[in-house]
């Protein structure tokens, strides 16, 4: 069950220039939630800015949450500043999250940039799993020590080639099908990134017969199904990212 | 002062208190069900339906501006048949009165609407003559006297028994006129402002931010504009206003209602905080302790010196 809850901050800290990882403490006992799924959090409570903003959870604790975010505009120019001990204003959890299938397929994660987030709330979770993830820079690569420690296989690409290989995660899903040919039939793709980059994915998947998931975003005004602002098109026609989605099957998304 | 009234009255309809939601933004009202007990509310007005079910708009749809949003829903909606069939049980199973807003592209398409709605027992509908959106919808009726007189004339031969509330379009030079015309017309009450047609650019891209380019402008910019016509078609008429735009927390109510608001819906301000409207029935409550004033219905209008009750600050 989603709620309208309050905060408190227990650490806000940059990892690097642009993202911050914020962790909070709900005031209340709140739904666990499951990997995929993301939060409204308000950055600010005067009408300047507005809306509360969509964040995917990264990881969770025992009553703590954990949150990666990146620095674009007006919101989360303001949730930088956020002080430890401040209480702020959240709902959720909402989204259908990532479907896990509990038979023999092998998950194959892919995240681009802060889509990172949302991947490694699922990674964590899963036992023989793979992992692609690019950036641009070494800079926007973050928590590469986590994913060493959770025990998977994973390639690392930043398009100006300051760490892993050169490149963009497309290009290593490709390495990944011709090195893997063994295994490519049972593999289920989970990717979450910039849309150019999901799309790119999509078609790859469908040209090798490779079953996927992908995380979309869109503006959001509600985040819980009822502003109808999220919708995207599908061939099941407009679907709203915040309550059919965020994840939906890379076949039904008409890109 | 345990004997606080809040009830009000719009047409035949008995509210308990004069807290409604704005159509558009509070779904089917399941939507919100995880979050308040929908029985407090005073009303809740249900998503625009069409005859037939609408797509809607392409994305993006929607994008902040400052201190309010902008939408191009493009009004989606399941239709006539599938609301009957799948919203209204839930509906049914409420403590409390919903309305069930319309739109169409003629004026046969409303009347058709509103003759089902009330063959099925529906108790009011609330008129959408002023969305800024769809090319060939509302917004003809709403900004043209003769046409929207015509068109509630009609529904209200059609369909007598129910309440017939007319939510007008802020996009008009003479907001008294347009309430006149609603009133001697046939509707029960008025309801406004719909959004204001609006725009926000992309500088980078020189794009509009919305695919449909242009969008309906709601939140707390427009509470003073809101705030303005509601008293203005307030003075002109004697059915019920329903105050809209803006509102976001008691005083915000508080303020439409001493305009000279019978009712108000909150909108936007669900999608901020989605207990907004039990917030506000809760701050309309303390409000009129604070003031001494047992009756909702001695603050409406206060402005116009209709006032009975204490105003003083105490
Ligand atoms: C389901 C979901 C999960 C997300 N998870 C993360 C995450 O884990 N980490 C992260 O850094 N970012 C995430 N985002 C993107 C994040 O919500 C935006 O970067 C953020 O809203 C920007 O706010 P702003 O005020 O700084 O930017 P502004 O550009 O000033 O925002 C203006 C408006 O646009 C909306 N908006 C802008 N960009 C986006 C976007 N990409 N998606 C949705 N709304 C947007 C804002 O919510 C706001 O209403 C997620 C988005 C969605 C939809
Ligand atoms: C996302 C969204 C969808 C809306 N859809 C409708 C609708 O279907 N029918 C209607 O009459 N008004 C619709 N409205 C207008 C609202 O009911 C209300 O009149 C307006 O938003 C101003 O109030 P606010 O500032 O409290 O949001 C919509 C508004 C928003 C923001
Ligand atoms: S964000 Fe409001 S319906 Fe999805």
């Amino acid at each position: 069950m989603s709620k309208n809850f309050q905060a408190r901050v227990i650490t806000n800290s940059a990892l690097n220039s642009k993202i911050y990882l914020l962790e909070i403490a709900p005031l209340e006992e709140t739904t666990v939630p499951s990997p995929g799924q993301f939060y409204m959090i308000q950055p600010d409570s005067s009408f300047d800015p507005l809306l509360k903003r969509p964040f995917s959870y990264l990881r969770k604790k025992a009553n703590r949450i954990q949150f990666l975010y990146a620095i674009r505009g007006k919101g989360t120019g303001l949730m930088k500043n956020f002080p430890q001990g401040k209480i702020i204003n959240m709902t959720g959890p909402f989204g259908n999250g990532y479907p896990v299938h509990n038979d023999n397929r092998i998950p194959l994660l892919i995240a681009g940039g802060t889509g990172i987030a949302s991947i490694l709330s699922l990674y964590c979770e899963l036992n023989k799993k793979y992992l692609i993830y690019g950036a641009k820079t070494r800079d926007e690569l973050v928590l590469i020590d986590e994913i060493e420690k959770s025990g998977g296989e994973f390639f690392i690409c930043t398009n100006d080639c300051s760490y892993g290989k050169k490149g963009m995660v497309d290009e290593l899903l490709r390495d990944f099908i011709s090195s893997h040919q063994d295994i490519i039939s049972s593999v289920v793709i989970y990717a979450c990134g910039p849309k150019p980059m999901l799309k790119s994915i999509s078609k790859i998947a469908s040209e090798n017969n490779i079953k996927g998931f992908a995380s979309l975003e869109e503006n959001m005004a509600c985040g819980f199904g009822a502003c109808l602002g999220c919708a995207v098109k599908t061939k099941k026609g407009y679907q709203r990212v915040c309550k059919e989605g965020t994840v939906f099957p890379f076949a039904e998304i008409v890109w | 002062m345990d004997n606080l009234n809040l009830s009000v009255n719009i047409g035949k309809l008995k509210l308990k208190n004069p807290v409604m939601t704005a159509s558009g933004t509070f779904g089917y009202a399941r939507e919100y069900s995880e979050f308040i007990d929908l029985n407090r509310l005073g009303a809740i007005v249900v998503k625009g339906i069409s005859l037939k079910p609408m797509e809607g708009n392409p994305p993006p749809r929607i994008c902040e501006t400052p201190c309010g949003m902008l939408n191009a829903i493009g009004l989606q909606n399941v239709g006539l048949k599938n609301f009957l069939k799948e919203k209204l049980p839930f509906l049914k199973t409420l403590n409390t009165k919903f309305i069930v807003n319309i739109l169409g592209n003629s004026i046969s398409d409303y009347v058709k609407l509103s003759k089902s709605l009330e063959d099925s027992g529906i108790e009011a509908i609330e008129l959408n003559v002023s969305c800024p959106n769809v090319k060939k919808g509302g917004i003809s009726f709403g900004t043209n006297d003769k046409m929207l007189a015509k068109l509630i004339s009609k529904v209200r031969q059609s369909a007598q028994r129910i309440t017939l509330i007319t939510k007008l379009s802020p996009n008009v030079s003479n907001i008294p006129l347009f309430a006149k015309i609603a009133e001697d017309s046939g509707s029960d009450a008025i309801s406004l402002i719909n959004t204001i047609p609006a725009l926000a650019v992309d500088i980078e891209t020189w794009k509009p931010r919305l695919a449909n380019i242009t969008g309906g402008l709601s939140g707390p910019a427009i509470k003073p504009i809101a705030l303005r016509m509601v008293w203005e078609a307030a003075k002109t008429v004697k059915i019920p206003v329903i105050g809209i735009g803006g509102i976001m927390n008691a005083n915000d109510a508080i303020e439409f209602l001493l305009a000279g608001a019978t009712a108000i819906q909150v909108g936007t301000g669900n999608f901020v905080n989605p207990c907004a409207t039990i917030d506000i029935i809760d701050g309309i409550e303390s409000y009129l302790k604070r003031k001494s004033i047992d009756d909702i219905k001695n603050i409406i209008g206060g402005i116009n010196g209709n006032c009975t009750g204490d105003n003083s600050d105490n």
